[in-house]
């Protein structure tokens, strides 16, 4: 983070005890983080294609799925604590979103790979959780619906670009290839979400085989986790690019300490 | 889509569909159109319509429509650096209602003939036009509220009366749009309101937005009347209803009591209250400035018709593999037919 030179940033001692939740913090504060990072840091990104879309009605449908995804994000904060204070003024270390969102968004098909995996995963996720009795069943039970049109969004252009020209076909196989490693982390546990993570990674791995097989692509074979990084994002460890993004998101809230907007 | 010169379907003093077959006398369909725009009555797709009519239409919906995909530019160079969840949902739904509005406008268009590939092209190419106000840069998140304020507001002023325009596909999404962008210019004013109020330096941020952006907006009405070249005949087919100057003027009258409840003061020393006249007086406007960012001198025309060429190059292949994806599935559906 770098702070501007006029208006000293919070340092991290100051913001993190207001921002993170204390160490006893309810299990369920850790769930809605987790959660919470994850849709805030994916509505970011594609907050970025704003204006530089394919076509004009991704540019409607891209920003769709960002808003979506904002508006669980806030729901998720507000339950973990003020929204404001954790998307702004909490550290790269203190994120808990997957790795797999915070990845830049690439070409088109990059960014369509992101989206097919993360939305079968929160798809998924969400429906499992909504039959739960935890707090955050309600959101889950509302945000299903928006994610299943995420993950048809995701679906259909994976198909097209799959199954559309040799130059579409190459880069989205090597879209979904770049972000495979990334695709492990979702299994991983979370305190205070009581999921079925067996059949959360049966169900996604049915679900993004067929998708890529329809589309014609080769469903990658390696790793899907780096080295060091098997549940990372989770506990906080994070890829060289999302220090950035967080700076640009946060520079100008931490520019003017208190003001409200 | 509709053809030109196809058969009329309603008003029964409009020409019946057998009389356009070639053997009318286009005077006949033409005083039959003036009829109908004079009795303030809507044209349609299928309507006969003269030439110029609809080509004036085509020139100006799809200036519209790259106003509103290259009005989204300046804005959304803000959406990653909003300063709070909530402003960045506003922002974000603000600038996703532009591309609707674009979306909207080029199937307006479409109505008329032309081809939304071939309207973009004339825009990458220079040879369409889009606001003048979008070549001015988005310098702090002061100019996110500016916008909203001053450029959606008089995009109002403008586009209120085209809910009447003769045009009926043209009018319809008037509707619409001018619903959408009131809802702009609130959350604009909101936006700033909360930045007056605020520390010093937010109320200066806003200041000097508004500073910024005020002379632009006026210019966003064009020239005065006496220069204006396409009026008269705009206003005689209703796609146009009141001058320049009278939009001006009214978008002016607007202003001045919001600004008071803002707190924030108009760069312009000489603006004041006219009791002869019940309107405000305002200064001299620099229009060689308009002129000059108009031919392409202004801050950002260049970095906006870039990137708007290099989205839409890069998205090539995006386009080509949705086409191809399209072309293999009818193939299949023929094939299992
Ligand atoms: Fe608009
Ligand atoms: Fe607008």
């Amino acid at each position: 983070m770098t702070p501007t030179p006029t208006t000293p940033a919070p340092s991290a001692t100051e913001a993190a005890p207001a921002a993170t939740p204390a160490p006893d913090a309810p299990a369920v504060h850790t769930a809605a983080l987790a959660l919470g990072d994850d849709a805030l840091v994916l509505s970011h990104r594609l907050g970025e294609w704003a204006g530089h879309a394919p076509v004009l009605e991704e540019e409607v449908a891209l920003a769709n799925i960002a808003l979506d995804l904002l508006g669980q994000a806030r729901v998720l904060l507000s339950l973990a604590g003020d929204e404001d204070e954790l998307a702004y003024l909490r550290e790269e270390r203190s994120f808990r979103n997957l790795q797999l969102v915070e990845q830049p968004n690439g070409d088109f098909a990059h960014t369509i790979a992101r989206q097919l995996y993360f939305s079968v995963y929160q798809n998924l996720m969400y429906g499992q959780l909504a039959a739960t009795d935890s707090p955050l069943a309600p959101l889950a039970a509302k945000a299903v619906k928006e994610v299943a049109y995420h993950q048809d969004h995701a679906e259909q252009w994976t198909l097209r670009l799959g199954d559309g020209t040799a130059e579409s076909h190459e880069r989205m196989q090597r879209g979904v290839d770049a972000l495979w490693r990334f695709t492990g982390e979702m299994f991983a546990p979370v305190a205070g979400l009581d999921l079925d993570r067996e059949a959360l990674r049966e169900q996604w791995t049915a679900t993004v085989t067929a998708v890529l097989q329809k589309a014609t692509l080769t469903v990658p074979e390696g790793p899907q986790s780096g080295a060091w990084t098997a549940g990372a994002g989770r506990e906080g460890l994070h890829t060289e690019s999302f220090g950035r993004m967080l700076a640009e998101m946060q520079h100008l809230h931490r520019s003017h300490p208190g003001a409200s907007w | 889509m509709a053809t030109a010169h196809q058969p009329f379907t309603t008003a029964p003093h409009k020409p019946a569909a057998a009389a356009v077959d070639g053997a009318v006398d286009t005077t006949v369909l033409e005083s039959a159109f003036d009829a109908a725009v004079a009795a303030d009555e809507r044209i349609e797709p299928r309507d006969w319509m003269p030439d110029a009519y609809r080509a004036t239409l085509v020139r100006q919906i799809a200036q519209h429509a790259h106003s509103e995909i290259i009005g989204m530019q300046p804005e959304a160079n803000w959406i990653t650096r909003a300063p709070s969840l909530r402003r960045k949902a506003i922002l974000m739904a603000k600038v996703q209602d532009e591309a609707g509005h674009g979306l909207y406008l080029y199937s307006a268009a479409e109505t008329l003939g032309a081809s939304r590939d071939d309207l973009l092209d004339k825009l990458h190419s220079g040879r369409q036009k889009y606001s003048s106000i979008f070549n001015y840069p988005t310098l702090t998140w002061a100019d996110v509220g500016a916008i909203g304020w001053l450029v959606d507001g008089a995009a109002i002023t403008n586009q209120v009366p085209l809910c009447r325009c003769s045009y009926g596909p043209y009018a319809r999404a008037m509707v619409r749009v001018c619903k959408e962008e009131s809802f702009h210019q609130r959350q604009g004013y909101e936006l700033l309101l909360a930045l007056s109020r605020g520390t010093e330096a937010q109320h200066a941020m806003a200041q000097d937005a508004v500073d910024r952006w005020w002379w632009p907006s006026l210019m966003m009405f064009g020239p005065p009347d006496a220069e204006s070249s396409h009026s008269e005949q705009s206003m005689t087919w209703k796609i146009k209803r009141h001058s320049n100057d009278e939009l001006r003027q009214r978008f002016v009258d607007i202003c001045v009591p919001q600004a008071e409840s803002l707190g924030l003061t108009l760069p312009d020393p000489d603006l004041k209250w006219n009791e002869e006249r019940g309107q405000h007086d305002f200064g001299p406007i620099d229009w060689s400035e308009f002129w000059s960012v108009l031919k392409g001198n202004g801050p950002c025309n260049d970095q906006r018709i870039t990137q708007r060429r290099r989205a839409h190059e890069e998205g090539a292949w995006v386009r080509e593999a949705a086409a191809a994806y399209a072309a293999k599935q009818s193939e299949r559906k023929e094939a299992t037919a």
